[in-house]
């Protein structure tokens, strides 16, 4: 049969034939749960948690500050604060593990360097925070050790810094991989015809190698930041409380607070932020921004 | 006056490849010089000694006048046209072709009118826009060839620049290349491993065998006058047969007893014939110099016919213009036919290297 020849509604037949399955899966799992949340983020809370109509604004007014009381940008300071957590974290993350791709892709035992990147994947996420608090708490591991060198110790368990560590450790393989292969794949080639042309070492990896890994590296940001942004669990456990990020705010609303209402809503500002961003990116990158991407 | 002279130059790749052996080499300042070879041989390893790319492991490297064996890639004053055409290609054409001249800090006006000249002299002025991915083979070997040239290097280094392309268009370059050559007046050292390209283009050649270089001279001078077998083999086909000489013109062979015009030496020797050299009668019109053999097999490839004879045992070659049937003297033979040939005295080369 003539493919062009067939009119849309069979072409559509024929499509749903072979991504029904992944479409469905889409559809219960992703698209459904996204519309109940976008219904519920314009609903009341209930005296017990119930979820109560007419739909209103007030939970989006809400969330950018505007209270019966006036002005109040708490949740635009949380919103902030976790945006600049996020791209310090994914900094970084980019001067850590750039660095390390290349040197695993250049390295005669990559095959046992990219096993031990991957290998904390082994290990139960949670495990691995707790782990950090074993570091990092009053009398944990870096203490002890300073101690014996006769330093005083320091207060790392709770903290900022904690929490940035953890979280840098817990992304960087994310950023690893993706510019690990953009390396692999380098046209070496293209350095040489740099270097031929009058630039010198770093005017040639900056203008022939640097482009080539360019994808891998957006990507690996990608994989970084929107995760970062959204995290709770890490900010909760290193932070003890003490650190609030909008992950940590959209986890109480649905949690202790039970208000799924404005958890809904906050949650949308913050998608709504990752897809903006994402689009800004995809024009800036032009056409086929999103296809180097994906 | 020597514009690139190499003195017994060595490399070895770990562990134990000896890409070079020991060459020595040099290269007139304007001329098209070929480095022919089969692949393997050490051409692209001496191009690369040349680009900076490599440092050879002893010898002397100059580039006009001056030692660069110290000198990087990016300090020579010789640019490259790569085999893969290694265009940027994130780069419009225009900006593949200015990277050399923006490295050099010249002015944007000046940039400017240099990239669009090179683009004038390799005819691709209205792709200056494009990127690598929307240019077929052709057009990124043109930019290539621009972005090397608008640097005007003392010394023009191209690694089988044509090897990608089908076989018309590279026909087609290859013209086109020489006018270029002759235009600019730089000196093109080519790297090839096609004899035709290399016949065809140079103004002088060197065959390369297993990091040597088996003979210097202009292309007619190797083609005619082989001194190795390598030499004679390589470049064409040629009918090569082991020679006793009896006195200095004459020598036994397994044809029989043959006269040569060139002198012979004391000692055993090769001698070669190329196929076209050959006649081929059904008659015997001489007495010297002629074998009697047998048509084993017919090539017929267009422009001639090529003949596989079997001469009592020795296999010979022997290509005929394929000419009008109605021309005097002209024949044509089946297979089986006994034939006479006539190795023409001047036309047997002494192989002795």
């Amino acid at each position: 049969m003539d493919r062009s020849a067939a009119r849309p509604w069979q072409r559509f037949l024929r499509l749903l034939v072979t991504v029904w399955p992944g479409a469905l899966w889409l559809v219960f799992f992703l698209v459904l749960p996204t519309l109940l949340m976008l219904w519920a983020s314009f609903l009341h809370r209930g005296a017990y948690g119930e979820l109560h109509g007419p739909p209103t604004l007030e939970n989006y007014l809400r969330f950018f500050g505007v209270t019966p009381e006036g002005f109040d940008p708490l949740y635009l300071k949380i919103l902030w604060r976790s945006v600049v957590f996020a791209v310090v974290v994914t900094v970084v993350t980019l001067l850590l593990g750039y660095p390390l791709a290349f040197a695993i892709a250049q390295s005669r035992h990559k095959d046992l360097l990219l096993l031990l990147v991957v290998l904390p994947f082994w290990t139960n996420f949670l495990i691995r925070i707790y782990a950090w608090i074993v570091i990092f708490q009053h009398r944990g591991v870096v203490n002890a050790i300073l101690t014996a060198l006769g330093a005083p110790p320091l207060h790392l368990y709770p903290s900022w810094f904690a929490v940035y560590v953890g979280t840098v450790y817990t992304y960087l393989p994310f950023l690893v991989l993706p510019v690990y292969t953009a390396v692999e794949r380098i046209d070496w080639n293209l350095l040489e015809a740099a270097y031929d042309l009058g630039a010198g070492r770093v005017k040639g990896f900056w203008h022939a190698v640097f482009p080539q890994t360019l994808p891998g590296m957006v990507a690996g940001v990608l994989l970084v930041f929107i995760p970062a942004l959204g995290t709770f669990v890490i900010s909760d456990l290193l932070g003890a409380g003490r650190v609030v990020l909008i992950g940590n705010v959209i986890q109480q609303q649905f949690g202790v607070v039970r208000d799924w209402a404005f958890g809904s809503a906050a949650a949308f500002v913050l998608t709504g932020l990752v897809l903006l961003g994402l689009w800004v990116y995809a024009r800036l990158a032009g056409e086929k921004g999103l296809d180097r991407l994906v | 006056m020597a514009i690139v002279e190499l003195k017994n130059v060595r490399k070895t790749y770990p562990p134990d490849t000896q890409a070079l052996k020991g060459i020595d080499l040099a290269i007139k300042e304007g001329e098209f010089f070929s480095l022919l070879g089969p692949s393997g041989c050490g051409k692209t390893t001496l191009l690369r000694i040349l680009g900076g790319f490599e440092v050879p492991d002893a010898g002397e490297v100059y580039i006009a006048g001056r030692d660069v064996r110290q000198v990087p890639p990016y300090e020579r004053p010789v640019n490259t046209v790569f085999q893969n055409y290694a265009l940027f290609p994130h780069m419009s054409v225009f900006d593949n072709v200015a990277f050399g001249l923006r490295m050099r800090g010249l002015p944007r006006d000046k940039i400017r009118a240099r990239v669009m000249e090179a683009l004038a002299l390799v005819q691709i002025e209205e792709l200056a826009h494009r990127r690598p991915d929307e240019l077929s083979g052709g057009q990124k070997q043109r930019v290539a060839l621009a972005r090397a040239l608008v640097n005007e290097p003392k010394v023009l280094l191209l690694d089988e620049p044509l090897g990608a392309l089908d076989l018309k268009l590279r026909k087609q370059l290859q013209i086109e290349l020489m006018r270029l050559q002759r235009e600019v007046g730089i000196t093109f050292v080519y790297v090839t491993h096609d004899q035709e390209e290399a016949l065809v283009m140079s103004d002088r050649m060197a065959v390369m065998n297993q990091g040597k270089i088996e003979q210097v001279g202009l292309p007619e001078e190797l083609y005619e006058r082989p001194k190795t077998p390598f030499v004679a083999r390589f470049l064409g086909t040629s009918n090569l047969f082991e020679a006793t000489p009896v006195d200095q013109h004459r020598a036994r062979t397994p044809l029989g007893e043959l006269t040569v015009r060139s002198p012979l030496p004391q000692h055993p020797v090769l001698l070669s014939i190329r196929p076209e050299k050959l006649r081929l009668s059904r008659a015997k019109h001489r007495e010297q110099n002629v074998v009697e053999a047998v048509v084993r097999d017919i090539v017929y490839t267009g422009a001639e016919n090529q003949y596989i004879l079997d001469a009592g045992g020795t296999e010979l070659i022997a290509y005929t213009l394929n000419a009008d049937i109605s021309e005097p003297g002209y024949e044509e033979y089946d297979y089986d036919e006994r034939v006479y040939v006539y190795l023409p005295p001047e036309n047997l080369v002494v192989v002795d290297g």
